[in-house]
Order: structure tokens, then sequence, then C-alpha cells
């Protein structure tokens, strides 16, 4: 283990592995040092962990139905959680929905900040006519409230979990495409960029090698922040029957089903709500350290 | 024979709707393996004209010429196997998030050339750095080290002329004084033109043969180095220049 | 008359990547008189600048065996009391004035700000004695000057106004960090010759930092050498040249001048014991 750290420490490295790896580690260091967002990356590896092994986390089978059962309250045994108003265990459906959860957080966030940093970049390096019909077509989408245009294209494409993906992504990525144009803005009047020009590099390889790795930091920060977005939007289209269909265990459609019993059988509604609260908090906490760590400090001294 | 040669070289342009005049009409050539320095304060349009040789500034009038031929625009990969620039920030000049060997490495790919692993060790080897920095950060060096892996880099693609923008203003006294001597190593071993931008009358008189003195974008006077270090200046800005300077020397 | 006395002063820093020292035990004692206290980058002379001004925060540290202004200890005097002497007994002054004039206030406001505040002036008086203050580090048209905004004034104008607002309060220390390295070299002797006749006039004790032995050793009473978070040689300017370090010798001969030969510059050979 000393050895390895030790590897990781070396100020001269002798290949580009080692060199990333140890900055790497060195940022875990800084990272470390901050509770709260501690806090937040605990929770979503407890997010990953849950949705890894829901089959062995989960107590009973998410789609079996038990009416003799049906709306137990939290703390009976054999349903820590309570169960459903057709008997369905809440705790292994929350566990089996977190799947689903991670399933659309993942294709938002690797569809959507990728088309936007893309559209950003080539924006904001090449400027002009190129940067004000792409900045005109970010607007339009900016301007339509995202649940709404969400709702549009679902409308359109049809109901399920696939449609309500692609329906988030492409309204998710214009806030990138901002963020990443005002990155690409500073950068590139710097030296290092003039450089590389002066060597003959072409638009291509300086906006793929030299300006996205300076917009990755914000980018990344951006969408941990926006995964709560992201999440709180699938419950939403969930909720309005729009996503995924039941009886799949998402936690949007958990709510809604649960809208009718929210007095006296408060748990059916309340415990998904609880499982997006944590995780949207976590993906909150963990955006924050990370804006910590990433901010280039490498412009100081 | 001149290399460089520069006509009338007028460079304006529009900063939040007024018209700035950075360089107006000037004119100067440089000789092969020469060594010629601009000097002026801030606001001289010194360094705008080396950003306009390297085609990073507009030109607004005039004309540029490197070995009797006028620079192309945009300049192509011709050019940037002749003319390389070593900008003044040491910490600005090399990208954050790469290693010294792709920094050094990039041009040689750019230009489909072979063999980057030696020639990576050879360039840090050539600019005093040892080859075990050679997957380090920038962030990992100081000022005066990040100097010369800038240095490197701009010999990385052997060019001819050499254009640097007050290489060694913001390095320590001593770092400066090492930065300086590599320089003229360099210059004596690989036959380079330099053309220098300093604020400072002590560096140019140390490392030109001649001096071009600017002001508010616009050529005062040239002087040879024995000109300047006899004091014989003939214009009044150039004598205040030289004052301010050799004020500064203890004893004098 | 010590104004202010330190002893052992050690700066800090707690990284991930380590510890590092920026002052490892320098001590020094200063009366009304410039000090100069000169080193490269690295040297630790901005951090003992700062550390007198509590300046340094977490994951810095600071401590030393005593530091005392004017009879009142520095090191266990509570925030409250450093802010009642920070600006208003000890005065800073920093490199470039568009990083340190706050960039969306008119510089008239930023001048009667403390005063208005702090000491509950009448804008009609803190009007008259800011103009005062600009006409003392000889600005002309100091009305003008009042109604700009700072990135509307030059490098050298700027530093002028950061040492007017600095000297209102009329303080007793001032340390000044860099003041002229960002100016053109035709506006440092203006600005240096400014400082020199205010610092005489109201007998302040100045501290000026810089990498510039020469211009140190022109402009202080004392000088300080610094190397790696040591103080490695105290002289008086007036024997710069006889310097006994081989640091500040081959400081003083690194530097090219005009007429001299074109031989390879004598470099600072780093010898480690400097380091200890």
């Amino acid at each position: 283990m000393a050895t390895m750290t030790e590897w990781l420490r070396d100020p001269s490295p002798s290949s580009r592995a080692q060199a990333r790896l140890g900055q790497s580690y060195l940022a875990w260091l800084r990272m470390r040092r901050n509770p709260l967002a501690m806090v937040g990356l605990f929770i979503i590896l407890g997010l990953l962990f849950v949705a890894a092994f829901a089959p062995w986390v989960a107590t009973h089978d998410p789609l079996a139905q038990n009416l003799s059962q049906r709306l137990l309250p939290p703390g009976t045994p054999g349903h820590w959680l309570g169960t459903d108003d057709f008997g369905r265990d809440i705790w292994s459906r929350i566990a089996y929905g977190s799947r689903i959860t991670l399933y659309i957080v993942t294709l938002v966030a690797v569809t959507a900040p990728v088309l936007g940093l893309l559209i950003g970049t080539v924006a904001g390096y090449f400027g002009g006519l190129v940067d004000q019909v792409l900045m005109r077509i970010t607007d339009i989408f900016l301007a339509f409230p995202r649940l709404i245009l969400a709702l549009a294209l679902v409308a359109v494409l049809g109901p399920g979990i696939e449609n309500a993906v692609l329906a988030i992504a492409l309204t998710a990525w214009p806030p990138y495409a901002r963020v990443a144009r005002a990155e690409t803005l500073t950068v590139r009047t710097s030296d290092y960029i003039a450089a590389v020009r002066l060597q003959g590099a072409g638009a291509g390889r300086i906006i793929w090698g030299h300006v996205m790795p300076m917009c990755l930091p914000s980018v990344i920060i951006r969408v941990t922040l926006d995964m709560a977005g992201v999440i709180l939007i699938a419950a939403g289209l969930g909720f309005l029957g729009l996503g995924v269909q039941p009886p799949t265990p998402e936690w949007g459609l958990m709510i809604s089903s649960g809208r009718k019993f929210l007095f006296e059988q408060w748990w059916v509604a309340t415990m998904p709500g609880l499982a997006i609260f944590i995780v949207s908090l976590g993906f909150n906490l963990l955006g924050d350290g990370l804006r910590d760590v990433l901010d280039p400090r490498s412009s100081g001294k | 024979m001149a290399l460089i040669e520069v006509e009338n070289l007028s460079v304006h342009y529009g900063v939040k709707g007024q018209l700035v005049r950075a360089v107006e009409g000037v004119s100067l050539r440089v000789d092969t393996r020469e060594s010629y320095g601009l000097v002026g304060e801030s606001g001289s349009g010194k360094s705008t004209i080396l950003r306009a040789i390297c085609g990073l500034a507009p030109m607004t009038a005039g004309q540029i010429r490197i070995g009797g031929q006028p620079v192309p625009t945009p300049r192509g990969r011709a050019f940037s196997r002749r003319v390389q620039m070593v900008f003044q920030d040491p910490y600005a000049s090399l990208h954050p998030r790469h290693t010294l060997d792709r920094t050094l490495s990039e041009p040689l790919a750019i230009h489909g050339l072979g063999d980057s692993d030696a020639r990576v060790v050879k360039a840090l080897e050539d600019v005093g750095l040892p080859a075990s920095f050679r997957f380090r950060y920038p962030h990992q060096l100081s000022g005066g080290q990040r100097q010369r892996v800038a240095i490197a880099r701009a010999l990385m693609l052997e060019p001819e002329i050499l254009l640097l923008d007050e290489p060694t203003s913001a390095l320590d006294a001593s770092v400066q004084a090492e930065t300086l001597n590599l320089l003229n190593r360099l210059r004596a071993e690989r036959g380079l033109t330099f053309l220098m931008v300093s604020h400072d009358l002590a560096v140019i008189d140390h490392m030109c043969d001649r001096v071009l003195v600017m002001q508010h974008g616009r050529a005062v006077e040239e002087l040879t180095r024995d000109q300047l270090s006899g004091a014989q200046m003939t214009t009044d800005y150039a004598r205040t220049l030289f004052d301010a300077s050799a004020d500064r020397m203890l004893g004098a | 008359m010590t104004l202010l006395s330190v002893k052992d002063l050690r700066v800090t820093f707690d990284t991930e990547a380590g510890r590092v020292e920026a002052v490892r035990g320098v001590s020094f004692s200063l009366g009304r008189e410039r000090l100069g206290i000169v080193g490269e980058s690295g040297s630790g002379k901005t951090m003992t600048g700062r550390s007198v001004l509590r300046l340094i925060r977490p994951p810095g540290r600071v401590e030393a065996t005593e530091m005392v202004f004017d009879g009142i200890d520095l090191m266990r005097a509570s925030e409250r009391e450093m802010r009642a002497l920070r600006g208003q007994r000890i005065a800073m002054v920093m490199q470039d004035p568009k990083y340190s004039l706050n960039p969306v206030m008119k510089v008239g406001a930023q001048l009667t700000e403390g005063l208005r505040l702090r000491d509950g002036m009448s804008a009609k008086a803190a009007h008259g004695k800011a103009i005062e203050a600009l006409e003392a580090v000889q600005i002309r048209g100091p009305e003008r000057v009042m109604e700009a905004y700072p990135h509307e004034l030059s490098g050298g104008m700027g530093q002028r106004v950061m040492i007017a607002m600095m000297l209102i309060p009329n303080p007793d220390l001032l340390i000044a960090d860099e003041p002229t390295s960002a100016l053109d070299v035709t506006v440092q002797a203006e600005v240096l010759s400014i400082l020199d006749g205010l610092v005489r006039d109201r007998g302040m004790g100045l501290i000026f930092i810089s990498h510039d032995l020469r211009l140190v050793g022109r402009f202080c009473d004392r000088v300080l050498v610094m190397y790696k978070g040591r103080v490695v040689e105290e002289l008086e300017a007036k024997n710069l040249m006889q310097a006994q370090h081989p640091y500040t010798q081959g400081l003083l001969n690194c530097l090219p001048r005009i007429g001299g030969n074109r031989a390879p510059l004598p470099g600072l050979d780093r010898a480690a014991e400097w380091a200890e």
C-alpha cells in the first residue's frame, strides 16, 4: 500500500498514465478534506451499490402483488418500509427502482453534456456566423420550459423509458453549450492556444485537444448539479404517466400512484419521495465538492 | 541579406467601438543570424509587431516578408517551420492539462515528424532540464523551468527565426540570467535569428546587436549596440528611457 | 524607538502534497526607517509582510516567538483588534492596482469609504480629505480621478491612488509589496519618489518588499536578503556593494548591465547550505 502511494506521489512520473493517476490521487486527497462532499459521494456510492445488488438487497419481488398484505405501515416485520396498495414491498420497489433512476441519469449524462460541449466549443472557438447560428439554436431550446418540452416530445414519441430519456437529454444540453462557450471564449485568447496555432495546428486538433480539456471541469460540475434536476424531471414524467409505465417500480411513478393514500398511508408516496430527495442531495453535495477540487488552480503559481 | 522585413506596418483594431492604433507605420529589417531588439514601455506596440508577424494580430497596412517572400495568410505549415515564438508568461504559455511530453511532441505530431521519443528527450536536455521531467505537468515546475520548456517547444520544429516576447520579464533575476545565457548559447549553436521584445534596456543591450525604440506604436529611433551603451541617442524619448534604466545601476 | 519587533517568525502550509515551510525563523526589528526585504519567488518575503498583518488564512499557520507592534502583541490580538489596526495603523500597498482596487466602485467612493464608515465623517469632509490625499500623491485634476473607475486609470495613476488611499488614515507603518513591479520604468521612478517624500514627511516606518535588489538598495536604509524562508544577510543599504553572503553577491552580479560585456551572465550557484 505504501509503495502504491509513493508511486502515485512520484514527482517525476515515467509515463503519461502514472502522471494522470498521480494528479487524480492528489485531487482525491483534496476532496477528502471536504466532509459534505464525502457525504455526497457516500450517497452516490450507496445508490450504485443498491442498483448493482438489487436482487440481493431487496427482500421481495418488486412486482409480486399480495392483496392480503396491502398498505402495511413501515416497521411491519418483513416490510421495513411498508407495502403499497397492491401489497408490493416498498423497499424492494425502491431498490429495483434505483436501477431505473441510474439508467436514466447515466444515459442523460453521456448524451446531453457531450452534445452541449461540442456545440459550445465550436461556437466559442470560431465566433462570427458559426457562433451566432449555434447560439440562436441553443437559445431556442433554452426558451422552452424543460418539463413542457419533455412532455411534448414524449407525447409525440410515445411513452416509455427510452423516449423519456431522449426527451430529457434534448432539453438538458443547452446550459452545457452555454457553459462550454463561456469557457472557450476565455481559453481562446491564451498564449498556449496561440502557441499551438503557431505550430500549424488545425481547428479540430485545437478544439478537441486543447480547448475541451479546459471546459471539462465546469461541465462535469454542472452535470452533477444537474443530475438532481434530471431525476426530478424523470419523476415528473413518471408522475404524469408519460415516462415509465406501471408496474415498473420507477420512483416518480410510485409517488404518483401513492397520491391517493397520502393522508392515511403516507408512506406509499413519501418513501420514494425521500429516495429522490436523498439521491438529489447526494449529487448536489458531490457537485459542490468537485467544484472545489476541479476548479483550475493551475492559473496561480 | 534581410531575413525579416517589415515595411510600413500598421495594426489597428477595434476594442469596444474604439479604434486602437497599436502600431503605426513601423519598418525594420533583421539580417540572417542577427539579434534585433524592440524596446519600449507598455502600449508601445512592440509585442503587437511580433504578433502581426505570426498572424496573431491583423495587418491593417504594410507588408511583412520572410526571406524575401511575403507572408501568406493564413500563415500555414511552412511558415511555422521557419518562425516560432516564445511567449512572455511562462505560467500561461504551456497548456495546464498537458504533460511536458505532450506539449513537446505535439508540434512533431502536427507535422508528421517521427522519432518523437528521442527528440523530446533531446529537447529537454538541450535546455538543461532532466529527462525525468518528461511526464510532469506545468504546475509542477518553477517559472524558469517552464520558460525553458517553452523555449524547447519553440525549437522542436527547428526554425530559423525565434520571436521572443519579453521572455524573461516574469522571471526572478537569477533565473533570468540563466535563461538569457541559454538563449545565447542556443542561438550560437543553431545559427538562429532573434527578434526580441523587452522593456528592459539592459537585457536588450546584453542580447541584441541592434535595437528599435518604440513609443505609442511608432518607431522612435534605431540604435546599434555601441550607440546604446555609449549613450549616443539622438531623440529625447530614447534618452529618457536610457536614463531611467541606467539610473538603476548601482554606482552609476 | 522600535515600531515593530519580530522574532523567529514561521509560516507553514499543510497541503496534501506535503508540508510547505514558507518562512523559517525570520527575525528583524523596525523603527521609523525604511527596511527593504529582498528575495526571489519562494523566498517567503511576501508571506513575511502578510503575517505582520495576520492576513494568512488556513491551511497556513503563523507562529512567532514575538511579534509586537508599538507595544501591541500581534500574535495574541483578537481578530477585532487586528481589524482596528489594519488600514489604520498598519497599511499595505500591493503590486497591481488593477487587482487591489474594487473594479466596480468609483475611485472617490473607495477613498471616502473608510472615512465615512469607520470614522463617521460627513460626505463633504470625507470628500475634502480624499482630494487632499490625491494631491499629496501629485495627481493633477483630482476631481476627475475621483469620478473615474479603476480600469480607466493608467498603471502609475492607479498605484498612486492606492498609495493615497492607504495613507489617508496616517498609518505608522506601511508595508509595500512590490509596489512598482507592475509599472513602466519611467513611471516607477515617479511613484517611488512620491512614496519617498510621503514616508519622510510623515515619519512612517516602511517595509519595502521587492525582488529588485538594486532598487531596494537605492531606496531603503537597511536591507534584509531572504532565501528559501530564511534571512541570509542583513545590512545597511549603503554597504550593499560590500555584501558578504554569496547569495547576495550573486544577486547583485547576475543582472545584465548596459555597456557590460557579452559574456554569459554569472548565474547563482545555489549551494545547499544556504537553505539551512
